[in-house]
């Protein structure tokens, strides 16, 4: 209930910003951070919650975004329509490759490098056909009216966003207080022991590969619907799966608002950058890549496990995993 | 299409590309070996080492062959640094850190060469890089017979450092029982950076064989890191043998995929080799179980 409460909260304060500010800055940091916010926790739901760490997110975001812009350019579908049917693709994709790596027991750095090596064979799969405009990718022609999900100002799209977001805090809450999260949690701190007490692990882990990879994919129909653009490398390179993995490690796996904080920070510092060092290539991954290990290095639990902390009981943590 | 004049120099081809392969693979699967942790960061750190070699002979005109006396000590330097200063503290123990760390090390290796170098990519020009060699029907490039017998000998020499010297000993020592090597007086952590350092001289050999036949850009070691995890993999983690043979059977399997299917399309066979060995066989064609 108290999950609730807090996420129509912020439901609530954000939604309210287009009306506060018509500044395109200002709308335009809102999205950014609301999207890089949707790609963290639709990992933490499996890294998180279901300790099974993906370094091919990408998979799930490239396959929702070419369904988005195929459905539109070849099927002929409204894009409203079309939005459902990339997250329904994306979940199925992650049914399959959850399928076959959790039959098979891959676990830990195996099951990161199946996933890696999956979005490396759909990326080159997606250089080589047709029906994806090959290297060339694919333009979604510009029909700006809100029955075509093209809004006039950025405001629409935040809220679009936004309503994204919230799906996704609320199967995080679901995950917090359900028997089915319970599962999944249970199966990621102990899995021997959560099948000794009848959990089934297999298809705990596979559900909640499906659902990460639904959500992953409405990130990728979203990306298709503001930028309208879309090309094998930005659907399947490496640089979405590392946004949304640094996101919810930074702020802390297996909670409700981690990812949140930790996107939102990086998304803050970012745009620090940008603003420092102007627009040089590559900082911004160095940066990300920079707090990855620095994170890992000294706050383990993210800056949502800070909270449970007071700074004295945090030095002591330090001082006594120094010792052991 | 079974024309044996066009078969065998793509078998050639693919075998000596392999050897290279193995060579990158031999560091990776020490470090594994011993360490039991996948090196995310390996592709980054040879894209360094290319990026080294290619400096040495655009600033200071040093042959790349040369160069192997400055790259490989350094690469050594590197990797005892990085495992002792950064991977071994932010590890608390546990194999998820690990990789998490290391995969930030190689976002971070990699777009600083961005930053330092752009996204060109760049290759270096001696006066061997266009000479060939017959071999049967074949012509073949001789840097890149000399690479393959650069890669052989370094792996000799890995694999006589491993079996035949006290470092050698107290690795394999560590690699099977971590604490009973600590009791005999053995210096864990020393020893781990030691094969770290090892696995990334390694890398620096790869390069300075690489280079005269090869090119280097910021990205130019994600191309291979997979490729590199492949031929662990099917060779069996830890598994010198395994990653020697694995290294020459992927370079064929490059080669006669590109023959047939085309550049990029080859690629998928390995990606494909790599799913199905980690579904179905994850001891490796050549790995005992675990």
């Amino acid at each position: 209930m108290k999950d609730l409460r807090n996420i129509a909260l912020f439901v609530l304060l954000v939604a309210c910003v287009p009306w506060l500010s018509s500044s395109g800055v200002v709308l335009n940091f809102t999205m950014t951070a609301l999207y890089a916010c949707l790609l963290a926790q639709a990992w933490n739901v499996l890294g998180g919650f279901g300790g099974q760490f993906s370094f091919g997110h990408a998979l799930f975001f490239g396959t929702g975004a070419y369904v988005q812009a195929i459905a539109q350019m070849q099927w002929g579908l409204n894009a409203w329509l079309a939005l459902p049917l990339a997250m329904a693709f994306a979940a199925a994709v992650g049914a399959f490759v959850g399928a076959v790596s959790f039959r098979y027991g891959l676990k830990g750095s195996y099951f990161a490098l199946v996933t890696l090596a999956f979005a490396e064979v759909f990326r080159i799969v997606a250089t080589s056909v047709p029906f994806t405009g090959a290297g060339v990718g694919l333009m979604l022609p510009l029909r700006e009216s809100t029955t075509n999900m093209q809004f006039g100002s950025r405001a629409g799209f935040v809220w679009l966003m936004l309503g994204l977001v919230t799906l996704a805090l609320l199967i995080t809450a679901w995950l917090r207080h359900s028997r089915f999260g319970a599962c999944l949690q249970a199966v990621r701190d102990n899995e021997d022991a959560a099948r000794a007490v009848g959990v089934n692990p297999f298809r705990v882990k596979l559900v909640a590969t499906i659902l990460s990879g639904g959500l992953m994919g409405a990130a990728g129909a979203f990306y298709v619907q503001v930028f309208q653009y879309i090309d094998p490398g930005i659907a399947y390179g490496p640089h979405t799966s590392v946004e949304a993995l640094v996101g919810a490690i930074v702020g802390g796996m297996g909670t409700l608002w981690g990812p949140v904080l930790g996107a939102l920070g990086l998304h803050i510092l970012a745009d620090l950058t940008r603003n420092l060092f102007g627009q040089l290539p590559g900082i911004n991954m160095v940066i990300y890549g920079s707090v990855l290990v620095l994170i890992v290095m000294f706050l383990p639990r993210g800056i949502a496990g800070l909270g449970a902390f007071t700074p004295q009981q945090w030095l002591r943590s330090l001082s006594a995993k120094e010792r052991s | 299409m079974l024309d044996f004049s066009i078969l065998f120099p793509s078998v050639l081809n693919g075998i000596t590309t392999g050897a290279v392969y193995a060579l990158i693979a031999l560091g990776l699967t020490l470090i594994y070996g011993v360490l039991h942790i996948i090196n995310f960061a390996h592709g980054a750190a040879l894209m360094v080492a290319l990026y080294g070699v290619y400096m040495l002979k655009q600033h200071w005109g040093i042959d790349p062959y040369m160069a192997l006396v400055v790259v490989v000590p350094a690469m050594f330097a590197l990797g005892y640094a990085l495992q002792r200063g950064i991977i071994n503290r932010a590890s608390h123990g546990k194999d998820e850190n690990i990789l998490l760390v290391t995969l930030g090390l190689s976002i971070v290796l990699e777009n600083l060469a961005l930053l330092l170098f752009k996204s060109d990519t760049r290759t270096i020009d001696t006066a061997y890089t266009l000479s060939t060699v017959e071999i049967g029907p074949a012509f073949i490039a001789l840097p890149k017979l000399v690479a393959f017998a650069g890669a052989l000998v370094t792996a000799a020499m890995l694999l006589l450092i491993v079996k035949k010297t006290d470092l050698g000993r107290a690795i394999r020592a560590v690699a099977k029982e971590k604490q009973g090597a600590r009791l005999m007086g053995i210096d864990v952590d020393h020893v781990y950076a030691m094969c770290f350092g090892l696995g990334l001289a390694c890398l620096g050999a790869a390069a300075c064989f690489l280079m005269p036949a090869y090119y280097v850009n910021p990205t130019v070691g994600s191309g291979f890191v997979l490729v590199a995890f492949t031929i662990v993999v099917l060779g069996g983690m830890g598994s010198f043998a395994g990653a020697l043979l694995g290294g020459l059977l992927i370079g064929v399997v490059e080669s006669l995929g590109g023959l047939y299917l085309g550049e990029s399309l080859g690629q998928v066979g390995i990606f494909l080799i790599f799913i199905l060995v980690l579904l179905l066989r994850p001891q490796g064609l050549f790995g005992a179980k675990a």
